[in-house]
């Protein structure tokens, strides 16, 4: 296989592990964020208002982990830089 | 595929290029100064008033409401630079139910530039609030040895508030984009929807994280009010 193969193989293969991986994490963390903010609802129903900000708000911050994997995967696949400078030595 | 609408470039003039990035957001400056504008041209403190200056001033209230809850503190200072972040990513995002739109969020540069506004404003306000010597003692608050990280910190969050604007609204376009090859009609549908509630939240969250980065630098001790203490709601 040739270099520009190998990194295209590569950059795919990693790209896949990248949001598979990266995706995990952030499902733990928010399935928790906001089992936790439900019995906190459900104990104490006035304080919803507050409690909804606060849990979107940390779902933001939460989902940014993987969005962070999502841009890596993303730059990998349509705007690889290897790919690019493979391809420019090469032609 | 086009990654960015910085890639999609209308005319060049003198090397200048004219990209859809600028170009739509020009377009929603124009649209907000206008709509305000025609809307604060003719205002009636009446009991008669407009609908749309009814719309407006729901909408400032409703932020400056939001500021206090969240700051503790008097809204009006922070109100204009919050509130037009909000304003603006929220309109951006919107739009981008419109047919050959291209929401401007989803290019890194104008996130870039929102954030490095807030990395901006935050000394500035927080300078502001306590002068230039309150303000730098909080580098070295516990001890100095947690100056450095004090410093690493304002900038990584600086790029976390660029990257994720820009990676939630580039993925909203990028996933239709990819579900319009797969499984066109329907899907694109539900997920351009579903776009629509996630770039408002995260207009939302945008405001928010600026705003409490800017109440962190510019915390007063004397000026903290009781929560809703002043609420209009409850006039």
């Amino acid at each position: 296989m040739d270099s520009l193969g190998i990194i295209g193989a590569v950059s795919i293969l990693t790209a896949g592990l990248t949001i598979a991986i990266g995706s995990i994490g952030p499902a733990f963390g928010e399935a928790r964020a906001a089992s936790q903010a439900l019995s906190a609802i459900a104990q104490q129903p006035d304080e919803a208002n507050t409690i909804t900000r606060t849990l979107f708000v940390s779902l933001a911050m939460i989902e940014s982990t993987a969005i962070y994997c999502f841009v890596v995967s993303m730059i990998l696949i349509f705007a690889n830089p290897f790919w690019a400078a493979a391809l420019q030595a090469g032609g | 595929m086009r990654i960015s609408p910085d890639e999609w470039v209308f005319w060049v003039w003198r090397g200048f290029e004219l990209n859809a990035t600028i170009a739509f957001t020009w377009a929603i400056m124009a649209l907000l100064v206008a709509i305000s504008f025609l809307v604060t041209r003719r205002l009636s403190d009446d009991e008669q008033i407009s609908p749309f200056q009814n719309c407006l001033e729901v909408l400032v209230t409703g932020l400056g409401d939001q500021i206090r809850d969240i700051t503790r503190q008097d809204p009006g200072r922070y109100l204009p630079f919050v509130g037009t972040l909000f304003i603006f990513i929220a309109t951006a995002n919107l739009f981008s139910v419109v047919p050959g739109y291209v929401a401007p969020t989803g290019s890194l540069s104008t996130t870039t530039a929102l954030a490095l506004s807030v990395f901006v404003a935050v000394p500035v306000f927080g300078v502001a609030a306590r002068g230039i010597g309150g303000y730098l003692k909080q580098y070295f608050q516990p001890t100095p040895l947690m100056a450095p990280f004090t410093i690493i910190s304002e900038f990584s969050r600086t790029i976390a508030l660029a990257i994720r604007l820009y990676g939630n609204a580039m993925s909203g376009a990028m996933i239709v984009g990819i579900l319009i090859s797969v499984t066109p009609f329907f899907f694109p549908v539900i997920m351009q929807l579903f776009g629509l509630l996630t770039g408002l939240i995260q207009a939302y969250i945008f405001a928010v994280l600026a705003m409490v980065y800017i109440a962190s630098a510019a915390q007063a001790e004397e000026t903290t009010l009781e929560p809703n203490q002043t609420s209009n709601k409850e006039r």
